[in-house]
């Protein structure tokens, strides 16, 4: 079923690519779709989470990070690690003074 | 002459500090993930940005997003999509030296990257029009003189207070719905109508206002309602267009190295399956399609 090169190197199928292409469409659909509904405060974590799926297809099958080397999808992965500590941080930090800033903070 | 005699049969793909092609291939895979590494935290600090400015002032997003166009985004987030496909397409076909085909995924990638850019055009313009700008060029203004009639009819309603609002809801409304259909006039009429007719109904959560008013749970808005502008909407302008132009610039740049990579084909330096130029720029394109996906989340399909 795999395609190889001449030097062993992994050949995504045609199939895999279209499927994970339609997959992708799907989800940009599911996206959209989602955003008629409400859902409160879910809304964000159903589409960010979607978002992430489609993320991760590109990661795996466009990018090829599923036959790669391990360490380079780390070295990808680490990437978004120290970006979520960065954006937690500064959220936190900005959480304790906003009832300073806007009386009555936080909201409900 | 030893050393004339190793030139002559080294495959001039594979660079004299490298022990095979294989090496050559892995090494410049890492480098180009370590680069994408530092892509995504070159974004990372305009996340933040967002994610603080949000957290902290939901209003401000719910406003600014109404007068971003959902359908020309969800265009963009599928022919980038595409694009993504037809760039792994590629590097499959530079893989089996299907040289041909290769050429033509190229060309059809960088299509879609000029197509992106085109409907970004469209809804850059449309923002540039209607003063819709970051920070200080943020100068909100309608160009139809028909918006102004809408003012005039509907100025009528009470307090000095009510009149205010309901003047800034009439001068965006219609930039927003302009934005997504041409004929701008017969939206006009039949939008605002529900907000204006009765101001004692409206649901309209309370903006915040600094220190004297405070947001109301963003919830609770009606969806069907323009909100009222909130103090500093122009935030939302500044990152919209520091997130979407960081974004285009580096669409610019995948097509510049589009266009390397054609020039490559046609120095015949894909014949021999020499596929990691065409692997490198193709990584770098699929980044650039992950970051539009959470763009078109975070900016368009807020509320």
């Amino acid at each position: 079923m795999s395609e190889h090169t001449e030097s062993g190197v992994h050949v995504a199928s045609l199939k895999l690519l279209v499927g994970v292409m339609i997959a992708l469409m799907i989800g940009t659909w599911l996206t959209v779709s989602v955003t008629h509904f409400d859902f409160g405060v879910l809304n964000i974590w159903i589409g960010l989470g979607i978002a992430t799926v489609k993320a991760i297809l590109v990661g795996l099958y466009f990018m090829h990070l599923r036959w790669d080397k391990p360490f380079n999808a780390f070295v990808f992965i680490s990437a978004f690690a120290f970006l979520a500590l960065f954006i937690g941080f500064a959220l936190m930090d900005s959480a304790h003074y906003q009832d300073v800033i806007i009386p009555g903070w936080p909201l409900s | 002459m030893a050393a004339q005699h190793h030139d002559d049969d080294h495959d001039p793909n594979l660079a004299h500090h490298f022990e095979s092609t294989e090496q050559q291939r892995q090494s410049a895979k890492l480098g180009m993930w370590l680069f994408l590494a530092t892509e995504i935290l070159f974004f990372g600090g305009l996340f933040v940005a967002y994610t603080v400015y949000r957290g902290n002032h939901p209003e401000v997003f719910v406003f600014g997003a109404h007068f971003l166009d959902t359908a020309l985004g969800a265009l963009n987030t599928v022919v980038l999509i595409f694009s993504s496909f037809t760039i792994a397409w590629a590097v499959r076909a530079a893989q089996l030296k299907q040289i041909k085909l290769l050429k033509w995924l190229i060309i059809a990638t960088m299509l879609c990257a000029f197509a992106f850019l085109g409907v970004k055009y469209v809804e850059y313009s449309a923002k540039w029009k209607h003063g819709l700008l970051w920070a200080g060029a943020y100068d909100p203004h309608v160009e139809h003189e028909e918006a102004f009639e809408t003012i005039e009819v509907e100025g009528e309603l009470h307090t000095p207070e009510a009149d205010v609002e309901i003047i800034e809801i009439e001068e965006i409304q219609p930039v927003a719905e302009g934005e997504i259909v041409e004929p701008v006039v017969a939206e006009v009429e039949i939008d605002p109508a529900p907000v204006v007719a009765d101001p004692d109904s409206s649901t309209i959560a309370p903006a915040a206002r600094g220190p004297e008013g405070l947001a109301g749970p963003v919830e609770e808005a009606d969806h069907d309602l323009v909100p009222v502008e909130p103090l500093n909407a122009r935030v939302f302008f500044s990152i919209y267009f520091m997130m979407t132009g960081l974004h285009g610039i580096h669409v610019l740049g995948g097509i510049a190295a589009m266009l390397w990579l054609l020039k490559c084909l046609r120095r015949g330096d894909f014949d021999g399956g020499h596929f990691t130029k065409v692997d490198m720029v193709a990584l770098y394109w699929h980044v650039v399609d992950i970051i539009w996906i959470y763009l078109f989340l975070l900016l368009y399909l807020i509320d």
